[in-house]
């Protein structure tokens, strides 16, 4: 059985209709991507899996339906949603940042704490910055690093490469992938950059007005005619 | 010189009793960007529950005081789910209207329960005089001192250090994201709301010896608070403590001192002051505008 499963999931804002019917899977210890327009409903899709917008539908996760939970429930069960944007606390430490991740674990998080320090040596050196203070890149860091506080068994991460520069980008690809060599974690990926998704990802989804259109393994769709002329840009 | 430090002691008193209601409406507004009026009517109806225990029922005054505060926590939380909630996505204004009638609600509660009249609060220290480097103290007064700062004190630390704490702070300063890490926001406000009402009945029983108990008596403290709090800055709960004693202290000195002013007008002369402050630094003294880079 998948880590996640979405079956015919719709979602709307208001009178707009965001999602008709998405359905797709996430395996354990699988990073997959999902690529699409603006307005596709690429970040539709995560936010109906994290609960933050109204949908309908089937949502699996970790053999529980979730698709009428809220999203405290939902991040309680050990989905880590780093939404576009980042959602850090600009007004509290980086130390705080990470604390909140372990929110709503019992007992101590100092291992977690450690491991995460170890993936990004400035957060134990600029444990007391305000975040707000932070560059773009690190913000980014420091909400991949509040989702791992999470322990999660899936992260979902929202166009993490938005704004930032090639080489932040880079680095920030890198750790996500070691991750997931690692152990084995499991990423659900909303990413513009379409070489960079494919690159990083094992399979993928291509979202068009709100439905899958095309799926299958990276290097399927990279070969994929429409893909290539519509994502890839060669 | 004698007097001056007598005046700045007993304003320091009246200042932290300022200072904790101040802080109520700060911790309120922090999360919700709503004043609650109905904060010191609050503090009046939990001060009566500690007088009826106490003067009716004989209690000692320490344990009609952790129960009163007991209460005022569990009151502050009921009235959030009851009340507010129903009334949560409304307009802020909508709100603060359902904490006016709140207000009026619970003094009309309290005239038709306990009357109009005075009664005497009884006090937890000795209004006898200490003497220190040849000035006379009273003891009640450092005893208010030392109850309101410790409260404050107290309220910080479990801010700063504790789990609940900071999830507390993290659904006032961004609720999307704190739903994301499992924080159960709408709970955060509740337990936001309870705290608030315990400072509430902290500066209540705290006052009540001075000014006489009746459902009226915290009309001109709720005044003095919401100055307080607009001078610190209605986002700074620092603001509110040093705005509280500030103005406790200012205002003493201020009815002393200048001749002109004497008790009556210290509550229009502390609000020009305040409108002055304004005019200079809108966000308050302690209030600052996020450094944040997108």
């Amino acid at each position: 059985m998948p880590l996640l499963q979405l079956q015919g999931v719709a979602a709307r804002y208001g009178p707009t209709q965001a999602l008709h019917d998405v359905s797709l899977t996430v395996d354990e210890g699988e990073i997959v991507a999902v690529l699409g327009a603006n307005g596709a409903g690429k970040t539709t899709t995560l936010r109906a899996i994290s609960g933050t917008v109204r949908r309908s539908g089937d949502i699996v996760f970790g053999g529980r339906k979730i698709a009428r939970r809220g999203p405290e429930s939902v991040a309680r069960l050990g989905v880590a949603h780093v939404p576009e944007g980042r959602g850090t606390f600009a007004e509290l430490t980086v130390r705080e940042n990470l604390r909140l991740g372990a929110y709503t674990r019992r007992g101590r998080s100092g291992d977690d704490l450690e491991r995460v320090h170890a993936l990004f040596p400035w957060m134990a050196e600029r444990a007391g910055q305000q975040a707000g203070t932070l560059s773009g890149g690190e913000q980014q860091m420091l909400a991949l690093g509040r989702a791992l506080m999470q322990r999660p068994r899936l992260v979902l991460l929202d166009e993490p490469s938005l704004g930032l520069a090639p080489l932040v980008v880079a680095e920030l690809f890198k750790i996500v992938r070691r991750l997931n060599e690692e152990e084995g974690l499991s990423v659900l990926l909303v990413e513009q950059n379409a070489n960079l998704a494919l690159d990083t990802a094992a399979r993928a989804y291509v979202l068009e007005v709100g439905n899958v259109a095309l799926e299958g393994e990276s290097g399927e769709l990279r070969r994929n005619e429409s893909v290539r002329r519509s994502y890839l840009g060669y | 010189m004698a007097e001056f430090w007598q005046q700045v002691v007993s304003g320091l008193a009246s200042g932290g009793i300022y200072a904790s209601l101040a802080l109520a409406i700060v911790l309120i507004y922090r999360s919700t960007r709503v004043i609650n009026f109905a904060q010191g009517e609050m503090g009046m109806f939990a001060t009566f529950i500690a007088w009826w225990l106490i003067v009716e029922q004989g209690w000692p005054y320490w344990g009609a005081f952790a129960a009163t505060l007991a209460m005022a926590f569990a009151g502050g939380v009921l009235l959030e789910r009851v009340v507010i909630r129903p009334v949560e996505n409304a307009p802020v204004l909508t709100v603060v209207i359902v904490t006016i009638g709140l207000l009026i609600a619970l003094n009309g509660l309290a005239f038709w329960i306990w009357g109009g009249e005075s009664r005497s609060f009884p006090s937890a220290f000795s209004t006898r005089p200490i003497h220190i480097g040849g000035v006379a103290f009273s003891i009640q007064d450092f005893g208010v001192i030392g109850v309101s700062l410790g409260a404050v004190v107290l309220l910080g630390l479990f801010f700063r250090f504790t789990k609940l704490g900071l999830g507390l702070r993290a659904a006032a300063l961004n609720p999307n994201a704190g739903r994301l890490v499992g924080v159960r926001v709408g709970w955060m406000l509740a337990l936001g709301w309870g705290l608030a009402s315990v400072l509430g009945a902290l500066s209540g029983m705290m006052i009540a010896p001075s000014v006489f108990l009746d459902p009226n008596m915290m009309r001109a403290v709720l005044l003095y608070a919401l100055a307080a709090a607009v001078l610190g800055g209605l986002d700074s709960p620092v603001g509110a403590v040093v705005g509280g004693l500030m103005l406790g202290v200012g205002l003493n000195l201020i009815g002393t001192y200048v001749d002109f002013v004497g008790n009556e007008l210290k509550l229009p002369f502390a609000l020009v002051l305040i409108a002055a402050v304004l005019l200079v630094k809108p966000t308050g003294l302690f209030g600052r505008a996020t450094v944040r880079r997108v």
